[in-house]
């Protein structure tokens, strides 16, 4: 692949210019195209999102109606039970799409909350210094000690099980790292000449933070939050594993895992599925991850 | 150092209040109580087990006498099991919860050390790409996928392990062989990764050169010099990677069925046995604040560039 780019490359570019230095981010996107691990993990995974949005809406079987001739029925070609049937006689592909699609949504929203608040939190103790640094760090740090995901159940115990309560309690419970990077990140881009010329042209705090400081960290935020979905998913299933997670005949990955496990001496093809998407699932994010950091900061390589 | 200790024990003491007041008010705030059960139960009788167990009293006194029980020990009564002591229950769990954390940091380490090691000297050679292929596996399959799995394969199909029945409290090295293996595999993962990172870093700096430039075997390159500076990040993640082991103890406890206080916390926490739950939050929270202390220390003594004002 040669590093100079068509114009068309290049008309993409200078649209991308605006966020930041155009090089630098040419230079990222031939390093990901060349990484073919993560490129393979594009595809599959985009296919799986397709899937599992579009999936469900074609299939001919619906992921709650129960049929009492396939309860932990094997797989089969005939009338499209292709996964089998789980333990009460559901089709276990439909369950499987919707399974994937709570797992990707727990996994993107949560994420997005976490990210919300670590920029936010980060950017903030950062840029200003001094003793409100010190002192939302510590808060950090003192959070940082906590086993949260313990929190985590209690609260599921507390308020009952609410999807809502996951994406927002497993979003708190991930920010910490995100506060750390970026606030890391914000300390070195605050003696940059440019953000000198901001202040001296008279932008305030917030503008400078949020025009100079926030579209510079998008490089290192980008990568942690690539790494941060499947973590989130792991916590996710984790909560479902323990039957704390999102409310029957509702599904997710970890929820039809954990059913698996159960009933895996008789009807093992119930753990497998899942387990096998789970894996693939995670597998793709974290190999896109990976190729993410290798491409926009490639000084390990 | 000695200041940097004192600085962190003292920020440890507020950090463990908030764990305990966290925990209790939330336990507190529930709707529904331990009592809510089948039948219906007349209110004069409601009052007096909530007499009983003190929480007819204003909040903030059942929080004081609380704290109070925490110094002498005394963590309360277990309101599902009605003749046991908090204290009886985690002591009679920790003790097997640590033996399998341990046994599993320990053979994460074997293993996951000279995995790393052997990666980084062959970097992007078959040895370092299937190792590290292995690695991501280890990281993307949960230990509640790997757990059923083992023992599916292991224990029922081979039949070389029980499956179950550490009930009745007898550890011995079939009982727990696959559920350390289980709880092992994502740490060695993550530490063979960590090691070949760091390995890769030390084996391309200077000091290095150097040692190779004056003409040392390789042997004591690696083992005098290289070794050392690479195994440093290590000793930052054994806090963490003590967090994430007591975390997946609770499923290991929950898939093998030992009786250990993972498996205590998730049974108390869906009955809702409070103090139960509170005692082990607690005891978890402070644990990993005293490991995340000790290896911040340790970092400090073994990295001569490290300095703690």
């Amino acid at each position: 692949m040669s590093l100079i780019s068509t114009p068309n490359e290049n008309a993409k570019l200078m649209e991308k210019s605006a966020i930041a230095g155009r090089s630098l981010w040419d230079d990222a996107l031939v390093r990901l195209l060349r990484n073919k691990a993560a490129v393979v993990s594009m595809y599959v995974l985009g296919f799986l999102v397709l899937l599992a949005i579009f999936g469900p809406l074609v299939w001919p079987h619906k992921y709650d109606t129960v049929d009492y001739d396939l309860v932990m029925a094997p797989p089969t070609f005939k009338n499209w039970h292709i996964f089998g049937g789980d333990q009460q006689g559901r089709d276990l592909f439909v369950r499987l799409l919707y399974g994937l699609r709570i797992s990707l949504a727990v996994g993107i929203v949560a994420t997005m909350v976490s990210l919300t608040i670590g920029v936010a939190w980060g950017s903030i103790a950062g840029f200003i210094g001094g003793k409100v640094d010190a002192i939302m760090m510590r808060i950090v740090d003192i959070l940082y000690a906590l086993p949260f995901i313990f929190f985590v159940i209690i609260l599921m115990v507390v308020f009952g099980r609410n999807i809502i309560l996951i994406f927002v309690a497993i979003g708190a419970v991930e920010w910490l790292t995100m506060a750390r990077i970026v606030r890391g990140q914000t300390l070195s881009l605050r003696k940059k000449e440019y953000i000198e010329a901001a202040h001296a042209a008279g932008l305030g705090t917030l503008d400078i933070i949020k025009r100079h400081i926030i579209p510079n960290l998008l490089g290192p935020v980008i990568v942690y939050v690539t790494l941060t979905i499947p973590a989130v998913i792991l916590a996710e299933s984790f909560l479902s594993f323990l039957g704390l997670g999102v409310n029957e005949p509702m599904t997710s990955l970890g929820n039809l895992i954990s059913i698996g496990a159960k009933e895996m001496e008789i009807a093992p093809w119930l753990l497998i599925f899942p387990a096998v998407t789970m894996m693939i699932t995670l597998f793709c994010l974290n190999f896109i991850g990976d190729g993410l950091r290798d491409a926009i900061d490639p000084k390990d390589r | 150092m000695f200041s940097y200790t004192i600085k962190r024990l003292l920020i440890a003491i507020p950090t463990i209040f908030i764990i305990i007041a966290a925990a209790f008010f939330l336990m507190r705030a529930a709707p529904g109580s331990p009592f809510d059960s089948e039948r219906a139960m007349s209110p004069e009788i409601r009052a007096m087990i909530m007499a009983h167990y003190g929480f007819d009293k204003p909040l903030s006194v059942q929080f004081l006498e609380y704290l109070k029980g925490l110094f002498t020990l005394d963590l309360g009564p277990s309101l599902i099991y009605k003749d046991q002591s908090v204290t009886k229950i985690i002591a009679s769990g920790f003790p097997k919860s640590i033996v399998l954390g341990l046994s599993s940091l320990s053979l994460a380490l074997f293993i996951g050390v000279p995995l790393g090691l052997v990666a980084a000297l062959n970097q992007n050679k078959a040895q370092d790409y299937s190792i590290m292929a292995i690695a991501m596996a280890g990281i993307c399959i949960p230990t509640f996928v790997t757990g059923p799995i083992l023992s599916l394969v292991f224990g029922v199909y081979l039949g070389w392990f029980p499956t179950a029945g550490l009930d009745l409290g007898r550890m011995t090295i079939e009982t727990m062989t696959l559920p350390v293996i289980t709880l092992a595999l994502p740490q060695i993962a993550i530490i063979s990764r960590l090691v070949r990172a760091s390995a890769i870093e030390v084996l391309g700096s200077n000091f290095v050169r150097t040692a190779r430039a004056k003409g040392l075997p390789e042997i004591w390159v690696l083992s005098r010099h290289a070794m050392r500076a690479a195994l440093l990040p290590l000793v930052s993640y054994l806090g963490p990677a003590c967090a994430s082991l007591i975390t997946g103890s609770v499923v290991i406890e929950t898939v093998f069925q030992l009786p250990g206080i993972g498996r205590n916390f998730v049974t108390s926490a869906l009955q809702r046995d409070y103090p139960v739950v509170m005692a082990v939050v607690i005891l978890y929270a402070a644990l990993i604040i005293i490991l995340n202390l000790i290896a911040d220390i340790l970092y400090g003594v073994l990295d001569p560039k490290v300095t703690y004002e």
